[in-house]
C-alpha cells in the first residue's frame, strides 16, 4: 500500500481542482456562446423557432444531467466521433448550461418594457441591432444575480464529469480514497475545496440580488 | 457507419425499467415528506430559535448549498461508517436527498414566512391562540400556499439529481440503466430510453404536484 501523509492527500486534490476549475470555465462559456443562439430561438418572432429553443430548454432542464453525459459519452462515437471523457464532459456540460443561461437571459428579456423595443424601432434600428444595443445589454445586466448563481450549479455539477471517468476533483478523491481508506477526511477535503469555489460566488450572487432590489 | 439503432431489447426490459422508475419514485416521495417536514422546522427556527441554533442552520444552509450532491452523498455513504454510523445504499440516498433538498427549501419555506403578514399573526395571538396554533393554522398555510410552485420546482429538481445515487448501488432508474446496458451493450439506445423515461417522470410529477397543490391548498397556485 503507498503511504499518504495528509499533504499528500491535499496536494493531489488541489492539482486535480485545477481540472474542476478549468472544466466549469470552458463549460460557462461554450454554455453561454451557444446559450446565446438558443436564447435568439427562444425570442424570436417565428413561431416555431420559439417551440423548438423551448423544447430544447425543456429537454435539457427535464432530464438528469447525469443521463446527458452519458448519452454525450456513448452517442457521439456512433457519430464516427473519437471521444474521450473530457469531450464528453465539456459538451455535456455546455449543452446543460446553455438551456438553463438560455432561460435565465430570456426572463431578463421579458422583463424589459415594450417600449424599449418600440424606442429601438423608431431609432430606425433594425432587429438584430435593437438586439445587440438595447435589448441584450439590459436584459444581461439585471440578470447577472441568477447568472452568476447558475456557475455555482454548474461548479458544482461537474462532479458529475467522475462518473463518465474525467479526471477531476471527485474522481480523485475516490481513487485516493481506495488507497487511503480515510473517506471522512477525503471528502471533507473535497467539500471544503467545492466550498470554497462556490461560496464567494453565492456570496456575489447574493450583493448582487440586494443591489437589483435596492 | 456501420452502427445502426437496435431497440429490440426494449420488450424484455420494461419490466426493469419500471422497477428502478418505482425505486426513482419512491426515493422522492420520501425526500419530499422529510425534507419538506425538515425544512418547515428549519426555517422556524432560524427565524424564532435561539442564536446559536440560528447561526446553526445558517451553515448548514450554506455548505448544503455550495458543495455538490455527489460529494454529500459519498461523505454519507463512504464516510460516517468510520463513525461508527453504518447505513445500507437506500437509507443512505435517503438521506442525503432530505439533507441536500431541505437546504434549498429551508429558504424557500423562509420566504414564504416572511411573506406572510405581521398583521395575521397579530389577529390570531389576539383571538387567544397560542403562539403553536398560530404557527400551524395560520402562517404556515398561506406560506405554503405562496412558495408552492418554488417547492414543486425543487421537488422535481431533486428527483433529477437522484440519478446519482446509482453511484452507492441503489437500485433506481439510473441504475438499471447500467445494468441493462452492460447486458445488451446497447449503450447509447438504452441511456436515450432512460432518459425519456425521465423527462415523462418530470412531466408528469410537476402536473401532479400542480394539480394536488391545487385541490389541497385551493385556487390561485400555478
Amino acid at each position: 500500500m503507498i503511504e499518504f501523509t495528509f499533504w499528500d492527500i491535499v496536494r493531489n486534490l488541489l492539482l486535480a481542482a485545477r481540472w474542476t476549475v478549468l472544466l466549469s470555465l470552458a463549460a460557462f462559456v461554450g454554455g453561454a456562446l451557444v446559450g446565446l443562439i438558443v436564447l435568439f430561438f427562444r425570442i424570436a418572432k417565428n413561431k416555431w423557432a420559439k417551440r423548438i429553443a423551448s423544447g430544447y430548454i425543456a429537454l435539457f432542464q427535464g432530464t438528469p444531467l447525469l443521463m446527458q453525459l452519458f448519452l454525450m459519452f456513448f452517442g457521439l462515437p456512433m457519430l464516427g466521433l473519437r471521444i474521450d471523457p473530457w469531450m464528453a464532459a465539456v459538451l455535456g456540460l455546455t449543452f446543460f448550461a446553455s438551456a438553463y443561461l438560455a432561460e435565465i437571459w430570456r426572463s431578463g428579456v421579458d422583463a424589459l418594457p415594450k417600449g424599449q423595443w418600440d424606442a429601438g424601432a423608431s431609432l430606425g434600428l433594425h432587429y438584430l441591432q435593437e438586439l445587440r444595443l438595447i435589448i441584450l445589454p439590459q436584459a444581461f445586466a439585471i440578470t447577472r444575480a441568477p447568472t452568476v448563481g447558475f456557475l455555482v450549479q454548474l461548479i458544482k455539477s461537474t462532479a458529475l464529469t467522475s462518473i463518465i471517468g474525467f479526471e477531476e476533483l471527485v474522481r480523485t478523491s475516490n481513487a485516493i480514497n481506495n488507497a487511503t481508506f480515510e473517506p471522512f477526511k477525503v471528502y471533507g477535503m473535497v467539500a471544503l475545496i467545492f466550498f470554497a469555489l462556490c461560496f464567494p460566488l453565492t456570496q456575489y450572487a447574493r450583493r448582487l440580488e440586494r443591489a437589483a432590489a435596492r | 457507419m456501420g452502427y445502426s439503432l437496435d431497440f429490440g431489447w426494449l420488450a424484455g426490459a420494461a419490466g426493469v425499467i419500471a422497477r428502478g422508475a418505482a425505486m426513482t419514485l419512491l426515493l422522492i416521495v420520501v425526500t419530499t415528506i422529510a425534507g419538506t417536514f425538515l425544512s418547515i422546522l428549519g426555517a422556524a427556527g432560524r427565524r424564532s430559535g435561539p442564536k446559536p441554533l440560528k447561526v446553526a442552520i445558517g451553515v448548514y444552509v450554506e455548505v448544503m448549498r455550495n458543495t455538490p450532491f455527489l460529494v454529500q452523498l459519498f461523505f454519507i455513504f463512504f464516510g460516517l461508517p468510520s463513525l461508527g454510523i453504518r447505513l445500507d445504499p437506500i437509507l443512505a440516498a435517503m438521506l442525503a436527498m432530505t439533507l441536500n433538498m431541505a437546504a434549498y427549501t429551508i429558504e424557500i419555506v423562509g420566504a414564504g414566512l416572511d411573506a406572510v403578514p405581521r398583521g395575521q399573526t397579530e389577529a390570531a395571538l389576539a383571538l387567544g391562540l397560542r403562539p403553536r396554533q398560530v404557527f400551524v393554522k395560520i402562517v404556515l398555510p398561506q406560506a405554503l400556499k405562496v412558495i408552492y410552485p418554488a417547492l414543486t420546482s425543487q421537488i422535481v429538481i431533486m428527483m433529477l439529481e437522484s440519478a446519482v445515487v446509482s453511484q452507492i448501488a441503489v437500485r433506481e432508474l439510473t441504475y438499471e440503466a447500467d445494468m441493462l446496458q452492460a447486458r445488451t451493450f446497447r449503450a447509447f439506445e438504452t441511456y436515450f430510453v432512460v432518459t425519456m423515461v425521465y423527462l415523462g417522470l418530470s412531466m408528469g410529477l410537476r402536473r401532479l404536484l400542480v394539480a394536488g397543490g391545487r385541490r389541497a391548498l385551493g385556487a390561485g397556485v400555478s
